[in-house]
């Protein structure tokens, strides 16, 4: 390797330059340089310019792990696609880059031009999962950027942060100046224009900033609250000034048809996950399963056109070069036109190779099956199925309505086109849940291993079993999660009653599961534990050769929290929330009735072909569902049995059965 | 292997600049994704998985820059073969840039079998504190050294042990060319009994000498005479075939 002396920047002209000839003979020393080359197809060498705001983008992961990221590339086309912002990426880098990068005094940079990190006016981050905060406050510490927000002068970049972990942003209010709520395609540009004026004033006064930037509907900025405890409970949070609002409501696109992007996606040159063309087919769920945060605040299903699904499928294939392309949502049969478009993707294979469809997220039963047979022709390996609960009990207690019959049949019907090995997700951990439905996981797993087996001799199943953290903003919230023994006996009963099944049994780390509890439904308190972890060199926590639980229970003791205070206890009925300043549009109460109900295991059925529950978020938000047809996809009964392919009455036994939660239906 | 190819296509390509930090494998997917764009009309293997069949030579290190890269493609009819270096370079990343392409005689024996030798260009930088002067002095008189010897022998480790290996078999060239401002080697280095790495070369010099640049320069195939791989086995009477 070359001895070349590196040397700091002498001025600010200097942060502007690249930063690659510094970087460049450190990559020969790092694991999969080419993380940090950039060069994807699609990749923007944005000008910048003094009347345009310069915004890095950051995934606090990996490149591997960030760049697929959907969000970010929208908000980067979105903003490089404006007059008055310039918008570039970055991405954690693995600790052997760290490293070169701490030992030659070299920054965090950008991989789209090596632009130093803290020369652009914005950074902000994507908070997709609570175990990348500590690499937030790594990465601000690379960009040269004090990572407490009090600590930041008029010169340091303004910190933002959004996606789904911001629904409850109080664990790194310390951290983030601003925070976006929800969708961020209207509000990026919002926050642009508050920020370019800002620039054009010179970058004066970082409070005023703030200030206006809290004016930005969606937009929360924590500086301007105080919040005041009362012991360990939280008495309130209250806006400091007249003008910043006491609640902040999350943002919406009311259609996604207004917003076909990403229109160029990223193709990055080595191996990612996701590695394929993804086309969003629709945001939100209203499945209803009440452990599922992104279900709960995504509210409500917008569907994407059919024919701009189709456009942009064809589109982005003759762009990128992919051969496969995956319809992406959080439940993709559910997709009310999913047979014409599968159909047609399918049917229509133009000769130029062979193109392959895949649909994450799918639901259980034979429809689905059905679906997946057709789409995978060739290479039908494995298949993957998430009952979450072991027991018809526990899975109406989670609301994710799936009959044993629904499963047998998928799994049948798997088996018997071909599949030979099938994977099974489960929570444990559950609300109510007791050791007969824990130890119910591994009587349907035998049950799956037994029906394929009548299939074929090689077929296997794997059961992957994780630990249930509760989310802010769904009815589990008040629930106190299981503690890290108790999970570690769970796992041990699902181990011992699948020996000899011919099931394999994979679980998430229980440790792992207890410090994602603590940033989950943390408070501002928990601040102090983020950065204590970082400080003892915690980063990629999510990465679990580089998770270390014992970190976390240091860091709480340190900063004189009781970990089951904020982990394992149940919340009072009146207790203030640490995120309850924040709305995802659910009412409170719909969310209370619906944790009682859960507890008394009652299940409610998909409210976009059944009467509306009044969850709050269509009517507060004057939005409404947008289905692609009038018609609900077959076989998505949510396991009531209703054959919703002929649409019609709702014929569900346990709706008589629950509390009246149901209000008038909409017209 | 490719018997059934209606048109073999033998490209050459460079990979430089930063795209050097990507793998063999990065580069194989890369111009598949090309090809595709260019909607070019790919053969496909006939398997259970029908995969585009490109095959392509002697791989690259990660890091290691060149200007005389080559694959195979079969296409399922004739293209016009002029236009591919401009089209597919266009839907490359930046660095990989097809610079010619060749109809192939049908049976030509794929390029791992065929190319007997490389060259390379390597920037050699001292490990130490040493001066620039210093490294060309070592450098040259190592040099001359080691192509007076009758043996050049490195170290490996195989399978745990510790084996000397003999390189002069493999050096058929070795001098000091004319480099910008650190020292540069030109090595010709066959690929039997097995493809060498200039790095081994290098430490097989002097310990103290490392490579701070190299560049694949060319490739050859011997027939009667050295080739180049586009040479050694184009289709003959290619304007005929391709017809009015």
């Amino acid at each position: 390797m070359g001895g070349r002396v590196s040397r700091p920047p002498a001025s600010d002209r200097d942060r502007e330059a690249s930063l690659w000839p510094r970087i460049e003979p450190l990559l020969g020393r790092v694991e999969k340089p080419a993380r940090y080359i950039g060069m994807e197809r699609g990749a923007q060498a944005p000008v910048h310019q003094p009347h345009r705001v310069s915004w890095l983008l950051v995934y606090p992961d990996t490149y591997e792990i960030g760049l697929p990221n959907q969000g970010l590339q929208i908000l980067y086309e979105i903003l490089n696609e404006r007059g008055d912002a310039a918008a570039e990426r970055a991405y954690a880098p693995w600790t052997d880059l760290e490293g070169e990068l701490r030992r030659t005094r070299v920054p965090l940079f950008s991989v789209d031009t090596h632009r130093d990190a803290g020369a652009f006016d914005v950074i902000a981050f994507n908070l997709s999962a609570e175990l990348v905060f500590t690499n937030v406050l790594n990465c601000l510490d690379l960009a040269g950027v004090p990572v407490r927000a009090a600590h930041r002068a008029d010169d340091d970049p303004i910190v933002v942060a959004g996606g789904h972990c911001t629904y409850n942003p109080e664990p790194m209010a310390d951290f983030v100046d601003a925070f976006v709520i929800g969708d961020g395609e209207e509000a990026v540009g919002e926050v642009n224009e508050v920020l370019a004026d800002w620039k054009r004033g010179g970058r004066r006064g970082r409070e005023g900033v703030l200030r206006d930037l809290a004016g930005v509907a969606g937009v929360y900025v924590p500086a301007m609250y105080d919040v005041e405890y009362d012991g360990p409970a939280i008495r309130s949070v209250v806006p400091r000034f007249p003008d910043v609002p006491e609640r902040i409501d999350k943002r919406t696109v009311a259609d996604l048809a207004d917003w076909p992007y990403p229109k160029r996606q990223l193709v990055p040159l080595i191996e990612v996950v996701h590695d394929r063309l993804n086309v969003e087919i629709f945001r939100g769920c209203t499945r209803g399963c009440r452990f599922c945060q992104a279900g709960m605040i995504t509210r409500p299903v917008r569907e994407r056109p059919e024919d701009q699904v189709r456009t942009m499928v064809r589109d982005g294939l003759a762009r990128t070069g992919y051969d496969e392309v995956a319809l992406t949502s959080l439940s993709s049969a559910d997709f009310s036109g999913i047979d014409g478009v599968v159909a047609d993707l399918v049917g229509n294979q133009d000769g130029t190779g062979c193109v392959s469809l895949s649909l994450p997220s799918l639901r259980v039963d034979a429809f689905t099956v059905g679906i997946a047979s057709e789409i995978q022709q060739v290479r039908r390996t494995g298949l993957t199925f998430a009952p979450e609960g072991g027991s018809w009990r526990i899975r109406q207690v989670i609301n994710k309505l799936i009959t044993e019959e629904d499963l047998y049949a998928a799994v049948d019907g798997a088996y018997s086109q071909g599949w030979r090995r099938v994977k099974l997700y489960f929570l444990t951990g559950l609300p109510t849940e007791v050791d007969d439905d824990t130890r119910a996981i591994a009587d349907l797993a035998r049950e799956v291993v037994r029906i394929g087996r009548s299939h074929t001799k090689s077929a296997s199943a794997t059961v992957s079993l994780g630990g249930f953290v509760p989310k802010p903003h769904t009815p589990f919230q008040w629930f106190g999660q299981n503690g890290v023994a108790e999970l570690d006996r769970k796992i041990g009963l699902v181990r011992g009653a699948l020996r000899k099944s011919g099931a394999t049994l994979r679980w998430h780390d229980p440790g792992a599961t207890f410090a994602e509890g603590i940033a989950s439904r943390g408070d501002r308190r928990i601040g102090a534990v983020i950065e204590a972890v970082w400080r003892s060199g915690g980063t990629f926590q999510e990465w679990s050769e580089r998770f270390d639980l014992g970190r976390w229970l240091e860091a709480m003791h340190g900063a004189g929290l009781d970990p089951d205070w904020y982990v394992t206890r149940h919340r009072h009925a009146d207790e203030v929330l640490p995120w309850d300043h924040v709305s995802a549009g659910l009412h409170r109460d719909f969310l209370w009735t619906d944790w009682q109900a859960a507890l008394g295991a009652h299940g409610l059925p998909d409210c976009r072909w059944t009467p509306c529950y009044d969850c709050g978020v269509c009517t507060d938000y004057a939005l409404e569902h947008v289905v692609a047809s009038p018609h609900a996809p077959a076989g998505g009964s949510q396991g009531t049995g209703q054959d919703l392919s002929r649409g019609g009455d709702v014929p569900v036994q346990f709706l008589s059965t629950r509390p009246a939660l149901a209000s008038e239906a909409r017209t | 292997m490719k018997g059934s190819a209606a048109f073999p296509v033998r490209l050459q390509f460079t990979k430089l600049g930063r795209v050097r930090f990507i793998s063999h494998r990065d580069v194989a997917r890369a111009f598949e994704r090309a090809m595709r764009i260019e909607a070019l009309p790919l053969a496909f293997t006939k398997g259970f998985v029908p995969r585009p069949r490109i095959s392509f030579g002697h791989a690259l290190a990660v890091g290691h820059e060149s200007v005389a890269e080559y694959l195979d493609v079969d296409l399922d009819r004739d293209v016009d073969i002029d236009g591919l270096p401009e089209r597919l370079s266009g839907a490359l990343p930046q660095g990989i840039d097809v610079t010619g392409a060749a109809a192939l005689a049908e049976g030509a024996p794929a390029l791992q079998e065929s190319v007997a030798a490389m060259a390379y260009r390597v920037v050699v930088v001292g490990d130490g504190d040493r001066g620039a002067g210093g490294i060309e002095e070592a450098l040259a008189s190592a040099l001359t050294a080691a192509l007076a010897a009758p043996s050049l022998v490195t170290t490996l480790q195989r399978k745990g042990r510790e084996v000397e290996e003999d390189l002069r078999p493999m050096l058929e060239n070795l001098e000091i060319a004319e480099g910008p401002d650190d020292p540069t080697l030109a090595m010709e280095l066959s690929t039997r009994p097995r493809v060498v790495r200039p790095g081994e070369v290098l430490g097989a010099l002097g310990p103290s000498f490392c490579e701070q640049r190299v560049v694949r320069t060319a490739q050859w195939i011997e027939r009667d005479a050295r080739l180049g791989p586009l040479e050694a086995d184009a289709r003959p009477c290619i304007e005929e075939m391709r017809g009015p």
